[in-house]
């Protein structure tokens, strides 16, 4: 008989070989696939992870799809910690763009430096004050924030909705659902001539060293990881509850506002209905590859923006399908997921007593 | 070990790449790029193109060559891929969905030596072309099929973004059924989305329970066909055949057929007399028609949507002619007047016997 049971002492080391072992497997079992697909693995290989790092335009892809998974990620991982569970990263993110586009709409026609930090700016506040909302929500009336958030994620989509086909749809647009294109002070301008790359990119980065010390220094995070780990010895040493709550739902909130932000002020450069391929939903899978660490999510970030991009250069390059992306991203979860268990617990075979 | 008979299919690959490249240089094909908003195996909108896609490559057998990317987002992520198809020497680029049109725009500045060819958007260019089909003929001639079949006298819509041409399908639907069932009534919602087979699903569940007896949708996939089938009630297949999903249940399909584009514009490409061009084919042109009719479309039925669409073949009919009033009693076409195309692409308000309103 076979008996799953945890391990007494899970091993450090495996915890951070786990994530290389999943993409390990991955690309084992990948390879596997492209065969039976009858495509040469190692060509596909090749398309999949380095032709898009070829050019400097693929690099600059790269940043650009990564940064706001990794900014997302970042502070989702410091609720995850604590284990509070904000799965609605995408509304929030949502709320961002919505209150930096109208930044943008009612400034339009005017001048100044001001117009785009007051936009990121606006973009935090929004994102921050729809995790508030689950934030109080968990507080006052202890509701699950795993079902709050996601639920609020559905009403941003509405409320965007609303905007860009009501009060915010572009009168010259022939009523199409899209905000007005932005006027240039209200963009990101990219660094490089050619390229899109943009500033937006120096908040991303400024923002992981901050998490870093934030996770590594703060008292209050020290807060958040006992109330995770070990609640009642939080509750012993009197930190409060509710305010790990607040903390983490605000702080995730807000970083993904500000890439709602910078998504509606860089790359897009409107309010649209499609403004966001699923960054909200994606970065939780960034955040828990990177092992819930500041580092380990820059890392685990550029890796799901190299699977996006090389799921297109695939589809170009080979004529794979697009669902391979989606195949890649699935495989590494299941894996990384499967090899935490592993480390957490072991597979222990019991002789069967008879009687 | 295992290795080695991997490497030596590589070399022996890289070998061939290197022969075909040397023997494209005689007169290599032109590179034409498409950009999907959904998968190919959508079995609608993106599933039509792309058999528009394989029936124009197969014309121009060696003088063409055709790549496709599905599944793009309306995103910042659609000016990368066409950016990339571009710089990758496609020297036309086919994208076939509104949210593409910024995108499309910025990228066709940056390559002015390659054709860009954008459906359902307004923006065009020197080298950037528009292309559309009146998708609202073919709705208009499902909406008489509706209108003679349903019971009940309630239709229903599975709307996917309240654009202009989805408000324009609706109405044209509407004023189908009303053609031949004055107190023929529709009934939309809204999904959101352009390809969402739950939500689909959903929405033609709570069309059914509200009383609608016969579905159509303006969404890309099959999911309102499949459950039409499962609750005994009517539904179409859009832009492609889907009776393969509910061969009772469907009692036409609106078929579209992009290929009459698609090779009217690669050949001026390829003989380099290709000019920004702004077409709407419709049922006069070849590009959509009404087939596909199920075993319960009574002959009489056939023959009158067979008639309907031999006008507008000819040029007898339009949907959107007056006297013709928006669901507020506005009036929208004066009598004996048809609705101008520029009218028809701003569409923005439900025709009469539609209900409720748009979404804003």
């Amino acid at each position: 008989m076979q008996l799953i049971e945890p391990r007494a002492n899970p091993s450090r080391t495996m915890r951070w070989l786990a994530p290389p072992l999943a993409i390990l497997l991955t690309l084992l079992v990948a390879a596997g696939i492209f065969a039976l697909l009858g495509k040469p693995p190692l060509q596909a290989f090749y398309v999949f992870f380095i032709e898009p790092l070829e050019t400097s335009n693929g690099w600059s892809e790269l940043l650009l799809k990564a940064s706001p998974l990794i900014l997302i990620a970042q502070g989702l991982a410091l609720g995850f910690r604590a284990r509070i569970y904000n799965i609605g990263a995408e509304g929030q993110l949502l709320l961002g763009a919505i209150c930096a586009s109208g930044v943008a709409i009612y400034t339009d026609g005017m001048e100044g430096a001001w117009i785009l930090p007051a936009m990121v700016l606006a973009g935090a506040v929004g994102g921050g004050l729809w995790g508030a909302i689950p934030a109080w929500l968990r507080t006052r009336f202890q509701a699950q924030e795993t079902l709050t958030t996601l639920m609020l994620a559905y009403v941003a989509t509405y409320l965007l909705s609303w905007l860009v086909s009501g009060p915010w749809r572009d009168p010259s647009g022939t009523n199409f659902p899209q905000s007005i294109l932005f006027a240039e002070p209200a963009m990101f301008t990219p660094l490089f001539e050619g390229l899109r790359i943009n500033a937006s990119v120096y908040i991303a980065a400024a923002l992981v060293p901050v998490f870093w010390l934030f996770v590594a220094k703060s008292f209050m995070a020290y807060q958040l990881a006992v109330g995770g780990e070990a609640p009642a010895a939080a509750r012993y040493a009197g930190f409060s509850a509710n305010r790990t709550v607040w903390v983490s739902l605000v702080i995730s909130g807000a970083a993904a506002g500000i890439a709602g932000a910078a998504e509606a002020a860089g790359p897009v450069g409107q309010l649209t209905l499609s403004l966001s391929p699923g960054y909200g939903y994606a970065a939780i899978i960034v955040a828990w590859v990177g092992r819930l660490h500041p580092l380990g999510i820059v890392l685990a970030g550029l890796l799901m923006a190299l699977i996006y991009l090389g799921g297109e250069a695939a589809q170009v390059s080979m004529q794979l399908p697009a669902a391979i992306s989606w195949l890649f991203q699935g495989m590494l979860l299941f894996f990384l997921l499967g090899a935490d268990a592993f480390v957490d617990f072991r597979l222990r075979q019991r002789k069967e007593v008879t009687a | 070990m295992r290795f080695l008979p991997l490497l030596g299919r590589l070399a022996a690959l890289a070998l061939t790449a290197c022969t075909l490249a040397g023997a494209a240089h005689a007169e290599e094909p032109l590179k034409a790029g498409f950009i999907y908003i959904g998968p190919t195996g959508d079995h609608g909108w993106t599933y039509a193109h792309d058999q528009g896609r394989k029936a124009m490559e197969a014309k121009f057998a060696g003088k063409v060559k055709t790549t496709f990317v599905e599944n793009v987002p309306e995103t910042a992520d659609a000016e990368r891929v066409i950016r990339d198809l571009a710089s990758k020497g496609h020297k036309v680029i086919f994208a076939t969905s509104f949210g593409y049109m910024n995108a499309m725009d910025k990228v066709a500045r940056q390559f002015p030596k390659t054709v860009f060819m954008h459906a359902t958007g307004y923006k065009s260019g020197k080298n950037l072309g528009i292309y559309d089909v009146r998708t609202y003929e073919g709705a208009y001639m499902l909406g008489v099929v509706a209108g003679k079949m349903s019971k009940s006298g309630k239709l229903g819509v599975v709307g996917s973004i309240a654009i202009p041409e989805v408000v324009r399908n609706i109405n044209a639907f509407t004023l189908g059924a009303r053609s031949v069932n004055p107190k023929a009534t529709t009934r939309v919602i809204w999904v959101n989305s352009w390809f969402d087979p739950g939500k689909e699903r959903e929405a033609a569940l709570a069309l059914i329970s509200q009383g609608a007896d016969v579905l159509m949708q303006n969404t890309d996939s099959p999911a309102v066909v499949q459950t039409a089938q499962e609750k005994g009630v009517f539904a179409f297949g859009w832009d492609s055949d889907m009776s393969k999903f509910g061969g009772k249940a469907q009692l036409a399909a609106s078929v579209l057929n992009w290929e009459v584009i698609y090779s009217q514009e690669v050949d001026k490409v390829l003989k380099g007399t290709w000019k920004t061009t702004d077409l709407w084919y419709g049922v006069k042109e070849g590009a959509v028609t009404i087939d596909n009719f199920g075993p319960a479309v009574p002959a009489d039925v056939k023959k009158l949507a067979e008639e309907r669409r031999d006008a507008l073949k000819a040029g007898k009919l339009h949907p959107f002619t007056g006297p013709l009033k928006d669901n507020a009693g506005k009036e929208m076409v004066a009598a004996g007047q048809t609705m101008a195309d520029a009218d028809l692409r701003k569409m923005n308000a439900y025709v009469e016997g539609v209900e409720g309103s748009i979404p804003k």
